[in-house]
């Protein structure tokens, strides 16, 4: 085979009014026909700018130098014309958002024809049968209806779908995939992944595919590039990357990805109980939460929606409880109803001994004091105009008010110290701190209350992979110092299988299953739960080929 | 440290860095002591005729620097009086309408429900009203009085600013940071006065700055038909009006307060777009959903 | 159907506007002191009377406001204080085709060269065309309509004399210029500033980026993809531009001299002519809440969202 793309000392720059940036620095591959390649790096490695570079489309303030021949011919030399023959005709090209990446404003036909329009001699009515036929391949049900429709209509995986075909339409020598996947729930980007697989061996692509999922490269590619800070630090084979790397950062990347994983993942730490305390924290019976869903007139009949719908659970003393489930599941909703963020539809629902139902939404201070809550997104959880001190006195304020101000003092010291940060920090704002940090101040302020239950609302899941390691380890080391019991709401599988003692699963507002973590994980009894967890990709190429085969055979 | 030395200090490193934003400011610092001190320093008096010198231009001989108008009065120190009732007129009605939109808004936008949406569909009607010609009546029936013309205009102007904070209130409560404060136990009455006004601070000065220029012109829209500021009191609209009646004989007296009152709306318009650009959160395109 | 109800919708949705519009001329008539309706001041009985006839006085209040509304539900205004001989839909009939033909001419003057000038704007966005453009189209805001116009008279008329300074002159088109000039340059100044703003959003949109990823050339993106969704906020712009120009007509027919609706009305205002400047201003109301409509209701046509959530 020969090589479709060589790439040679491709540098990427940034000018900003202060400086230049180096996004690539002197990167060169080759992809030959027909072949996978997957490029990994965490964000700031430059994997996305290579790509995008390649295309043309860096932004205003960005250039790219060196070579990228594609059938021979140098990319970064063509000028605007010469180059919108190659992409879109011989290089197709899907981006991260499915959600932005099509225009709203006009249907999903007129934006795929007029790909064919200009790369092609057909009329009118080849290409709307070309677009519906490709629209059909790609698995959209429907697709007359689709191709006359608006892409907000559809859903993620769906729009992904559309920007597929739209690629596909012009039967491209080569697919840029630029994070598929990463915006898209994990069975749907199962699926996804299957799709441009399946894709490429029928139209006899070759696929570059960027993805920060080293999982995510296990299950699809042939080839990887490792990428950091612009450069390139290894790459090879599949196999050969992930079981023999070379490269340093290879290894720490998987080794990262390793800790926290799917496959034979129990944290060591995680303490083996024979029988849990049978004190019930939070017991909740067929337990529902309804929304209003927006009315369409001002006389139209009010229209409801179940977030929650008729739970049963119990929360136990001392242990993490993982709730999993992908978006739209409930499982936030499930959380912010226990803190009494939302209220109780019907059902009962006992928290640390009070009773939260749906005509009491006050929630006594004193049961406030004893559950605190720590949310996703770091920045936006601290108060953009309080200073780190002012943030973490509030809540002395409001529990302790009768307290000294030197012991109040003491106390900020004491649990900044405890989670890992030190008292430079509070003369600053939240802007000023890394996500990371800003997480940690969130935990410090849900501690000063010295509360019995912490909730987590996905509290790890915007964070970097290696970030995410350290809140982890401090939460389970919370746990086992304070005695605390931690309610963990999380789409990350593999997190919630590291550290959670128990794990209920949900799925559009009811529980699907519940039980002891490695039961559920090991053996689920459910199809849902099955599926879930096989979703996941998990960095180790043997397998996901395994898994990939047993998909196929169960397809056919 | 407290929050609103941070607002300062961002709306500061916002000013500093926008040129245009930067000038204006300078410049109308500029303006606003000019119009305090001026006639404290020239020789005449802001009614004081002199009918040797009717329609003179503009000399540095006689201390008349921007001339005299056809009553021979000294159109320098007119010029300067009219200012401060032009801007004393779009500062107060300002602050009255910035008082009436965010309580309405940041009401609106807390209490949510059933109440926003008719306190915004209320908006929604009073936004179809001519209320400019509105003012105009209630000058007609209830005299012309400067009192009137503060409440009149402050009353027609909170909607675009009730719309924009209540707008931003909902942005602020669906935050995490209120919800990890109402979850701390923290009182309705401190979730507002600490955590939700601080961050609204931003988009109100940035509207105060937007809103003055349009409330000088709304006062000189109505002093230019006759139905604002009354002699023997003036303002820049009133000035133009006169001055308009004869720019064919004596231009003079129509340039010098339309220059004054255009470059004050042009550094008001330049601050308040710089303030945006840097303070406003939110996407300018979706202050209408 | 449902492009029916969906007009039917939004026409039933103007009617509490137009009744608070109504409802509240009437109070504010009603609540004046020294107004029309007070006769502690001495009127010839005969007038009185008539006007007791023609306002239904004697009725109770409820009834006087629901005759008031079916009066100027079938355009009638009633009799004018000033112009004795003319009843006030009259006089409104006789100035609105002229302040009519200022208005239209003034939006679609802004229109274009708004439109135009903040494409081109964008289309260079931070180059040194694009900061003019800015500059001067906030220099365009900044100046109002009534410093604008005399300032074009002595320009134009004074200065070059090469534009008549005024009058009508039934409409002749060079008559026409100074005053629609006048009236519409802030707009374009501001219609310009809109449209490069929401335009270089959209060119930075990811969706902008798949297409030039698909290889369409320039045109067919600005075309196909680009114009649409930038002129959405232009469009719903235009509900607050009418009202504007309404307002700045008011003020460019008292300099020019147009035998306008403006000049009624500021004629009216100053010789306190309560039926004169009421029915005006409720003529303004309805023009307003009229064309909110249609803009509105053409808004909803455009965007395919609207469309999808109705």
């Amino acid at each position: 085979m020969s090589d479709l793309i060589r790439v040679r000392d491709l540098t990427v720059s940034f000018k900003t009014r202060h400086e230049a940036i180096l996004a690539v620095d002197r990167l060169s591959f080759k992809l030959k026909e027909n072949e996978i390649l997957g490029i990994v790096g965490e964000s700031g490695s430059g994997k996305s700018q290579t790509v995008l570079s390649i295309m043309g489309l860096l932004e205003q303030n960005g250039s790219a130098t060196g070579e990228a021949n594609f059938h021979g011919i140098n990319l970064l030399s063509l000028s605007m014309s010469e180059l919108n023959r190659i992409r879109g005709k011989e290089i197709g090209m899907i981006f991260q958002d499915p959600m932005s990446s099509l225009n709203p404003y006009i249907t999903i036909g007129s934006q795929m024809s007029q790909i064919l329009a200009q790369h092609t001699d057909l009329t009118k009515k080849e290409r709307e049968e070309k677009c519906v036929e490709m629209l059909d391949l790609v698995g959209i049900t429907n697709p007359q209806k689709r191709f006359d429709g608006y892409s907000f209509e559809l859903s993620g995986g769906m729009r992904q779908r559309v920007m597929i075909a739209s690629a596909l339409l012009t039967s491209p020598k080569l697919l840029i995939a630029d994070e598929p996947t990463t915006a898209l729930d994990v069975t749907v980007q199962e699926k996804i992944l299957d799709l441009i697989l399946e894709v490429r061996d029928r139209f006899h692509m070759s696929v570059i595919l960027i993805t920060h999922d080293l999982g995510v490269v296990a299950r699809t590619c042939e080839k990887v590039l490792v990428m950091k800070e612009g450069r390139l630090q290894e790459e090879g084979e599949l196999n050969q990357i992930y079981y023999s790397p070379e490269s340093e950062y290879t290894r720490e990347l998987l080794n990262k990805s390793k800790q926290i994983n799917l496959v034979n993942s129990k944290d060591p730490r995680k303490e083996e109980k024979t029988a849990y305390e049978e004190n019930k924290l939070v017991e909740a019976k067929e337990v529902s939460v309804l929304f209003d869903l927006p009315k369409e007139g001002l006389f139209a009949p009010r229209e409801l929606i179940a977030a929650v719908d008729g739970v049963s659970a119990e929360i136990l003393e001392g242990e993490i409880i993982g709730v999993v489930g992908e978006s739209g599941s409930g499982k936030s909703s499930f959380s912010r109803t226990i803190l009494g963020l939302q209220k109780v539809t019907s059902g009962e629902l006992r928290v640390l001994g009070q009773q939260l139902n749906s005509q009491k939404t006050f929630v006594a201070k004193t049961l406030r004091q004893r559950m605190q809550v720590v949310f996703q997104d770091p920045y936006s959880s601290l108060n953009p105009r309080m200073t780190i001190q002012e943030i973490l006195l509030e809540p002395l304020l409001v529990f302790f008010s009768d307290q000294d101000r030197s012991v109040r003092f003491d106390r900020i010291r004491d649990v900044l110290v405890e989670v890992g940060l030190d008292e430079h920090f509070l003369g600053r704002y939240p802007h000023e701190l890394s996500g990371g940090q800003c997480q940690r101040v969130a935990i410090a302020r849900a501690l000063l209350p010295i509360p019995e239950l912490l909730v987590c609302d996905e509290a790890v899941s915007a964070l970097d992979a290696s970030v995410r390691a350290e809140i982890i380890d401090l939460l389970v080391r919370l746990k086992n110092d304070r005695g605390l019991t931690i309610l963990f709401i999380a789409h990350d599988l593999a997190v919630v299988r590291k550290i959670c003692d128990r794990v209920i699963v949900m799925e559009k507002g009811k529980i699907v299953e519940q039980g002891d973590t490695e039961k559920v994980f090991q053996n689920p009894k459910e199809e849902y739960t099955k599926n879930l967890i096989s979703s996941v990709p998990v960095a180790d190429p043997r397998l996901e080929k395994q898994r990939r085969l047993e998909r196929l055979s169960k397809a056919n | 440290m407290n929050p609103t030395n941070s607002l300062a200090s961002d709306a500061w490193s916002a000013l500093s860095k926008n040129r245009a934003a930067w000038f204006s400011a300078m410049a109308l610092t500029t303006m606003v002591l000019l119009v305090l001190l001026g006639p404290l320093v020239s020789p005449h008096e802001v009614d004081q005729t002199n009918w040797s010198k009717l329609a003179k231009p503009p000399s540095m001989d006689d201390g008349h620097i921007f001339g005299t108008d056809d009553l021979g009065r000294d159109l320098f120190v007119r010029t300067m009086y009219g200012g401060r009732i032009s801007l004393m007129v779009g500062i107060v009605a300002t602050l009255v309408s910035v008082l009436i939109g965010v309580s309405y808004g940041a009401i609106s936008g807390f209490v949510g429900g059933k109440v926003d949406s008719i306190m915004m569909r209320i908006v929604d009607v009073l936004y179809a009203m001519p209320f400019l010609f509105f003012v105009i009546l209630l000058m007609v029936f209830f005299g012309r009085s400067i009192f009137l013309i503060f409440v009149a205009i402050g009353a027609v102007n909170w909607l675009d600013i009730a719309r924009i904070v209540r707008g931003q209130t909902l942005t602020i409560k669906g935050k995490e940071f209120v919800d990890a404060a109402k979850a701390g136990g923290v009182s309705t009455f401190r979730i507002i006065f600490r955590h939700i006004v601080p961050n609204l601070m931003g988009i109100v000065v940035v509207y105060v700055a937007l809103t003055v220029p349009q409330v000088i012109l709304v006062e000189s829209f109505l002093s230019f038909l006759g139905l604002g500021v009354q002699e023997p009191m003036t303002s820049w609209g009133a000035l133009v009006n006169q001055g308009a009646r004869q720019m064919e004989s004596s231009p003079w007296i129509l340039l010098f307060p339309a220059l004054f009152l255009a470059v004050t709306l042009f550094c008001f318009n330049f601050i308040g777009d710089g303030l945006r650009d840097a303070l406003d959160p939110k996407d300018r395109t979706n202050i209408n959903e | 159907m449902t492009n029916l109800k969906f007009i039917f919708g939004r026409l039933a949705g103007a009617i509490p506007t137009l009744l608070v519009l109504i409802c509240f001329a009437f109070f504010l008539v009603k609540s004046a002191p020294g107004g029309p309706f007070d006769f502690e001041r001495s009127l010839p009985e005969e007038v009185e009377k008539n006007l007791r006839e023609a306002y239904n006085l004697d009725d109770p209040l409820y009834l006087q406001l629901t005759k008031y509304v079916g009066s100027i539900l079938t355009g009638d205004f009633g009799p004018s204080f000033q112009y004795r001989d003319y009843t006030v839909t009259e006089l409104i009939m006789s100035g609105f085709p002229v302040s009519l033909r200022l208005g239209v001419a003034a939006i679609f003057l802004a229109l274009i060269l708004g439109g135009t000038i903040g494409t081109i704007a964008a289309l260079n966005q931070n180059s040194r065309l694009d900061y003019s453009v800015m500059f001067f189209g906030m220099v365009g805001i900044s100046i109002p309509n009534f410093v604008m116009a005399p300032l074009l008279v002595l320009i134009f008329s004074i200065a070059l004399n090469i534009l008549p300074a005024g009058g009508y002159a039934n409409g002749a088109p060079l008559h026409m210029i100074l005053p629609v000039v006048a009236l519409a340059l802030p707009q374009a100044a501001y219609i310009a500033r809109l449209t490069r703003g929401s335009m270089i959003e959209v060119l930075n949109s990811n969706f902008v980026r798949t297409t030039r990823a698909q290889g369409l050339p320039l045109n067919t993106i600005i075309f196909k993809h680009v114009l649409k969704p930038t002129f959405l906020p232009v469009i719903s712009y235009l509900g607050p531009a009418t009202a504007a120009i309404i307002t700045g007509s008011v003020v460019v027919e008292q300099i020019f001299g147009l035998p306008g609706l403006g000049r009624y009305f500021v004629q009216g205002a100053l010789n306190r002519d309560y039926t004169l400047v009421m029915g005006v201003v409720i003529f303004y109301g309805l023009l307003i809440i009229g064309f909110n409509l249609i803009v509105d209701t053409v808004y909803g046509f455009i965007d395919p969202r609207i469309k999808h959530n109705r």
